[in-house]
């Protein structure tokens, strides 16, 4: 247990793995659902202080990653349209379109923008009445309370000029997707902490029940991860399947109902590709019809662009769990956080950066990748 | 961008009909619209997303929560420059346009 003492309270991070290994008596495979689930995982070790019957897999929980490669190019080509203002979270700036990303869009003369709340690029559209102001809204359902009321807002206040590029994603079915995989190898779901603040965990006991499967819903500090481990672990030693809550401080069983009540008004499901993945039923949010004007897919007519993925880049699998990032072959030659081919290695919340920085190669000595310095 | 960020509100005030607070994360000060949890009270914590408030935390899990997020530089990566962190990613120098423009 050589990291454990830079845990904040090493005594009780001890007595939590202790238990764990009192427990285990199988091999168990559990997802972590959340990006930053997976960057805690891998900075602190926790996979290896974990018994070795303990499988942690990496689930899909990376909002930049999953972002289809054809909504990349959307906002490519709207962000290069003359009188627009593109207005965007800081982490998709390098996010690979085809052929570039939003920061060579602002090299190249665009007026890209970065705001840390959707309510920024809001304000830039109050203060740009002649200029066409165009928020990229991409996310979990964490994200798309603020992103649903910041267009409601924009309604309510009549500022014409601002639209939103959307394409949100839900949790919930894209864990049926996963467990409806035949390949599928996941025992236990982790479930996203933030997620559940806002949706509480109303959605998950049907999918528990259904797929027998564990779900425990976990915060993403190394002592969340390892309660959350020690709780899914427990239920599968007992043969037990439930929902169980263990970021109590964090989520209510109901979530958040105003922001649920929010969601509900200006979006309406719809299936959604996920980036590597494809086309998951029901697994989005788009704006609904009553929103349509502050579509920007509809006003910049770019709904017609398709575009398809790097045949090299397994990132589809790594996102499923049915491959570790450094059992693909461009990881760390062809595909650097410099040179990324998908977007789980250009997100530093992506599985494939996540092993990359921290040097989790299990790797030949020879294989080079020396040339990078971290991105955080 | 998944992470959420506990922060104390220190001021309360309504704008153009919104309820908005200014909020302290362990030194960073920003705004924050509180539409989501109306009844929250200066002095309290919740967990920020985004500039929106998400759901109330006490202060003590509040409290570890930042300091372990200060010790990972997590801080720095929710809001730090962005265009500075993209330009290290594409291998340029984020100050080379301000001395050569
Ligand atoms: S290492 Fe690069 S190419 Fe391979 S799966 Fe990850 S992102 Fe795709």
């Amino acid at each position: 247990m050589k990291y454990i003492d830079e845990f904040q309270d090493p005594e009780l991070a001890r007595r939590l793995l202790d238990d764990i290994h009192a427990t285990v008596t199988r091999p168990w495979a559990l997802m972590e659902v959340c990006g930053g689930q997976t960057h805690s995982i891998i900075r602190h070790g926790l996979d290896q202080l974990l018994p070795e019957q303990v499988e942690l897999i990496h689930g899909p929980g990376c909002p930049v990653c999953v972002t289809p490669l054809e909504v990349i190019d959307k906002a490519l080509e709207i962000a290069s349209r003359p009188g627009v203002i593109f207005c965007s979270f800081g982490d998709m700036l390098r996010v690979p379109g085809t052929g570039r990303d939003l920061f060579q869009v602002r090299g190249e003369g665009g007026d890209v923008r970065v705001v840390y709340s959707p309510l920024d690029a809001l304000l830039i559209a109050q203060r740009n009445p002649d200029r066409e102001v165009v928020f990229f809204g991409i996310g979990f359902e964490t994200t798309a309370p603020p992103n649903a009321m910041t267009v409601h807002q924009a309604r309510r206040l009549g500022i014409g000029n601002f639209s939103m590029l959307v394409s949100h994603v839900r949790v919930p079915p894209a864990i049926e997707a996963i467990m409806s995989s035949p390949s599928c190898r996941v025992q236990g779901f982790l479930a996203a902490g933030h997620v559940c603040s806002v949706m509480g965990v109303e959605e998950y006991p049907e999918l528990a029940e259904r797929f027998r499967v564990p779900i425990v819903v976990t915060g993403f500090e190394p002592l969340d991860i390892l309660e959350g481990v020690r709780r899914a672990v427990r239920q599968l030693e007992r043969g037990e399947h439930t929902v169980d809550n263990a970021y109590a401080r964090a989520v209510r069983p109901e979530g958040n109902p105003a922001a649920r009540a929010m969601l509900e008004d200006v979006f309406e499901v719809t299936d959604r590709a996920w980036r590597g993945i494809g086309v998951i039923p029901d697994s989005g949010w788009r704006l609904s019809p009553k929103y349509r004007d502050h579509d920007a897919e509809h006003r910049f007519a770019v709904d017609g662009i398709r575009t398809a993925e790097p045949a090299e880049c397994r990132s589809g699998e790594v996102l499923q769990g049915l491959l570790k990032p450094h059992e693909c072959e461009a990881f760390g030659t062809l595909c650097t956080p410099r040179t990324p081919l998908g977007a789980t290695m250009v997100s530093s919340e992506g599985a494939c950066a996540a092993y990359y920085l921290y040097r989790r190669l299990d790797l030949p000595a020879t294989t080079t990748v020396r040339e990078a310095s971290p991105v955080v | 961008m998944c992470l959420a960020v506990p922060g104390r509100v220190l001021d309360i005030e309504e704008r153009d009909g919104t309820r908005m607070a200014t909020v302290d994360f362990g030194g960073v000060v920003k705004e924050v619209c509180l539409e989501y949890l109306p009844d929250l009270q200066v002095g309290e914590y919740a967990i920020v997303h985004v500039g929106f408030a998400l759901q109330r935390l006490d202060e003590e899990s509040a409290r570890q929560t930042l300091e372990l997020f200060a010790e990972l530089g997590m801080l720095q990566e929710e809001f730090g420059d962005p265009w500075e962190m993209a330009a290290k990613e594409a291998g340029t120098d984020p100050l080379e346009e301000v001395r050569n423009p």
